[in-house]
């Protein structure tokens, strides 16, 4: 399963594969990224803050799980190694977290649409029989449901309210949707953590997201979009054209400045 | 994190080591919120003392983003180096992770006198949040977020005056 089986922390239990703690850390990281990109332009001190928060919680959950992710590589790179020397084709982010922010209503959608991924997905995870992995999650989980009760309340508020930005918000949901398929349709890694009880199914996750989006858009008056044909693989490294773009300005200082310290 | 000063103590029986080691990091302040100590924060895990000598201190993050907590790493480590209880190890423990929950009484009543609304139980049911400053409970939620990650912004509509929260986590 895992390349690199024989590190400390997998000589008792089935460790996660590499492959596997990077798509959870390069999605936090990535979304990270974007949400950063918010500050000192949101539309209000309070939304600023909100999104920075936001940020810096999934910066901090990135920075766990890349660092366990180099120890599982077992070749000396640490989190900033891999946050600021991987290529695109290397991240194993989820395509819909590299999404550009658009306007304010299409942040929040993106927001919901991954907070109610990975409140689901923390929540199973926390129960890994990879106990780093299970302490992680098992800490990232209380911030995902605070995020997850931020962006609501905000799509509620934005589905719920004029015509105008009703209409937007309709519209981001409608652009975003397409790229949550991703998020369920179970690769052979996903099937192999299942297998080792490292993971949970796709599936499961998925029915408890739908549950509750679901519950979000019917208070927002908002409509589920239809499930969409074609399908994105970031999380095989095959990326939409806007992460290149993202990282060029995530890892031009420590690019041009190798070594570079605060 | 590990550091190789303070040989002095390190002779002296471990039991009292550590209990000397609860006493000095019950002064080690919270650097964003300074009447705060470590300890009322409810962060401070096992204080154990290693068959090698080594004093060991584990620290729960309250935040994973927290930019606060590589220096509270640091603070500790010093402190208690400074008080002659080294070789010092700081590790982080994200098992069972941290809650708002573990502040101590001690804590919460220095949070409000500090003018900040302490944090209710997480299973509590939610009731108004008293104002610090005047005690009315006629106030409201300006933002779920802060400034800083532990923290939210009220506003009290009897004085007039903004606050902040500590989050329930």
């Amino acid at each position: 399963m895992s390349a690199t089986g024989d590190s400390a922390a997998n000589r008792d239990a089935p460790g996660a594969p590499l492959e596997y703690v990077l798509r959870l850390g390069d999605t936090a990281l990535v979304l990270a990224q974007r949400l950063g990109e918010w500050i000192g332009h949101a539309p209000a001190i309070e939304e600023d803050l909100g999104l920075a928060n936001t940020a810096l919680d999934l910066l901090g959950q990135a920075r766990l799980l890349l660092a366990y992710a180099g120890e599982i590589e077992g070749r000396g790179r640490g989190e900033d190694d891999l946050a600021f020397l991987r290529e695109e084709s290397a991240f194993r982010n989820a395509t819909l977290a590299e999404m550009p922010n658009g306007d304010f209503g299409d942040t929040i959608v993106r927001q919901l649409l991954l907070d109610a991924y990975q409140v689901p997905l923390y929540e199973r995870l926390s129960a890994s029989r990879d106990p780093r992995l299970a302490e992680i999650a098992a800490k990232a989980l209380k911030e995902s449901r605070y995020h997850l009760r931020y962006s609501s309340g905000w799509v509620v508020r934005l589905g719920d309210g004029t015509e105008e930005s009703h209409a937007r918000v309709q519209a981001s949901l409608e652009r975003l949707w397409p790229y949550t398929l991703e998020l369920f349709d179970a690769d052979e890694l996903d099937r192999a953590v299942v297998a080792s009880g490292v993971g949970p199914d796709p599936r499961a996750v998925e029915q408890d997201w739908s549950i509750r989006v679901d519950a979000v858009l019917a208070e927002a008056t908002l409509a589920r979009p239809a499930t969409a044909r074609y399908r994105w693989y970031g999380k095989q490294g095959r990326h939409s054209e806007h992460l290149g773009h993202l990282l060029a300005e995530m890892q031009h200082l420590p690019r041009v400045h190798p070594g570079a310290r605060w | 994190m590990v550091s190789a000063a303070g040989a002095g103590a390190a002779e002296s029986a471990p039991a009292t080591r550590v209990a000397r080691a609860h006493a000095v990091l019950a002064t080690v302040p919270d650097p964003e919120i300074p009447v705060l100590s470590v300890v009322d924060l409810g962060i401070v895990r096992a204080v154990q003392v290693l068959p090698d000598g080594e004093l060991r201190v584990g620290l729960s993050p309250t935040y994973s983003g927290c930019p606060a907590t590589a220096t509270i790493r640091e603070d500790v480590a010093t402190a208690l180096e400074r008080a002659g209880l080294g070789p010092v190890r700081v590790v982080d423990v994200l098992s069972p992770a941290w809650s708002s929950d573990w502040i101590s009484d001690e804590g919460r009543r220095k949070l409000r006198e500090f003018g900040i609304a302490p944090p209710t139980r997480v299973d509590a049911p939610l009731l108004p949040v008293p104002c610090p400053h005047c005690g009315s409970v006629d106030t409201e939620r300006l933002s779920e977020f802060g400034s800083t990650p532990c923290k939210a912004l009220y506003r009290c509509r009897a004085c007039q005056e903004p606050f902040d929260r500590f989050k329930c986590l």
